[in-house]
């Protein structure tokens, strides 16, 4: 998704599934996962250039709900939940499977 | 790796934590070169490396126990902490730095646990340093896998229809869990309210309880 | 790390000695001044690698990770550190001897 275009709470997003080399905070087990954008956290500078000296452009954070089914296949209950930060440059507006 | 002749690790597995009289380690070593170099070329002085190290060792989970207490005795309060958890905590006197403080609360349906997978992100200004199972391999990796069965391993069983939500500190964000309100507290000064609040209960990997009362 | 498989959480619990809260508080003063970022510090750290979690404690990472930080930012040299080790090391065996008198 465009960095400048903030998604509302409650959009279904997808995490980028690539690993790039380097500082990155988005951990490896939410890669490629569905959730739901739970709050707007507002515009933090991109951690990937801070971590190198970089001065940066501040990018929307927001936190994302991954339900643990979702995440682990052997989820010891799959309705828990999971929240992480995640910048907009690692997130996709996901389709809502219950449209159309 | 340094080479100096000695075991990192103690008999029982654990690295030693030497101090002022053990043999120095490379490590310590560096410390003490950079902290001299640092206040040579003028960056800090002693004195304010002194003041750093008093304001780390002076905080610890009171300050958060005092917020937690606060929500407890005062609803609006704990629905600004809610919105705005550090603006709150200023209310209070308790600046909580740079990051942001996010509080997430308990209720009868949903408990809160807290984790930083990536690193060892961690209210510091209202906990304290983290101890050292927080920063643990073991519990940044089942945390956010496994959470019921770390919670066990705290002591800790949820009631049936207690959903987990786990909060892993992925960037910019610090949590503080606001566990439940004990039980038969009803009218309690916030000053009793607050010894019932752990840090462990803050992480949320312990429930808050009425405090352990000595030889009884 | 996270979801990995691991043992049990280990509970033991120790107090920091007064050389790691020093490197905490050098950590903090060197942000605050500018020398360095979070992200500076946890991206030294994730560069050294699984082992160095076995080999080193927390505060031994942290050191090497401000150390290495404030050496990108030119805050000293290589040299100028390299020589103070000598000093520091020369001054006595114990940490508490090894400080400046």
């Amino acid at each position: 998704m465009e960095p400048r275009n903030v998604v509302e709470v409650g959009t279904r997003v997808r995490v980028a599934d690539i690993a790039p080399p380097g500082h990155v905070r988005t951990p490896h087990y939410l890669r490629g996962r569905v959730g739901v954008v739970e709050r707007v956290l507002g515009p933090f500078p991109n951690p990937e250039e801070l971590a190198y000296g970089r001065r940066t452009t501040p990018l929307p954070l927001y936190r994302v709900r991954f339900p643990m089914g979702e995440l682990w296949a052997d989820a010891e209950h799959p309705g828990d939940t999971l929240e992480a930060e995640i910048y907009a440059h690692w997130l996709t507006i996901e389709e809502d499977p219950d449209a159309a | 790796m340094p080479h100096d002749g000695h075991d990192p690790l103690s008999p029982s597995g654990h690295p030693y934590r030497p101090d002022q009289d053990e043999p120095l380690t490379y490590w310590q070593c560096m410390e003490i070169a950079i902290r001299e170099l640092l206040v040579e070329k003028g960056v800090t002085t002693d004195a304010a490396i002194r003041a750093q190290v008093q304001t780390m060792d002076d905080r610890g989970p009171a300050q958060g126990a005092r917020v937690v207490a606060r929500a407890w005795a005062d609803p609006d309060f704990h629905h600004r902490l809610r919105s705005d958890g550090s603006a709150a905590c200023r209310e209070l006197g308790i600046e909580v730095g740079p990051m942001k403080l996010i509080a997430v609360s308990n209720t009868p349906d949903l408990h809160n646990v807290v984790v930083c997978t990536l690193c060892s992100c961690y209210p510091r200004n209202l906990l304290g340093l983290p101890p050292d199972w927080y920063k643990s391999r073991e519990y940044r990796s089942r945390t956010v896998r496994e959470p019921r069965a770390v919670l066990r391993e705290f002591g800790t069983t949820l009631p049936e229809g207690v959903a987990v939500r786990v909060h892993d500190s992925t960037a910019d964000m610090r949590y503080l869990v606001v566990p439940m309100r004990p039980d038969g507290t009803e009218g309690w000064t916030e000053g009793a309210l607050a010894a019932c609040v752990t840090r462990d209960a803050m992480i949320g990997v312990a429930q808050a309880a009425h405090p352990k009362s000595d030889g009884i | 790390m996270g979801g990995n498989a691991a043992e049990r959480v280990p509970r033991d619990d120790y107090d920091f000695a007064l050389w790691e809260k020093r490197v905490d508080a050098l950590v903090m003063i060197a942000q605050a001044a500018g020398l360095m970022t979070v992200d500076g510090l946890r991206r030294v750290l994730e560069d050294m690698g699984e082992d160095a979690f076995e080999t080193m404690t927390y505060y031994e990472r942290w050191v090497a990770s401000l150390n290495q930080n404030l050496l990108e930012e030119g805050t000293y040299t290589v040299a100028e550190l390299g020589a103070r080790m000598r000093d520091v090391r020369a001054r006595g065996d114990t940490y508490g001897t090894a400080q400046r008198g």
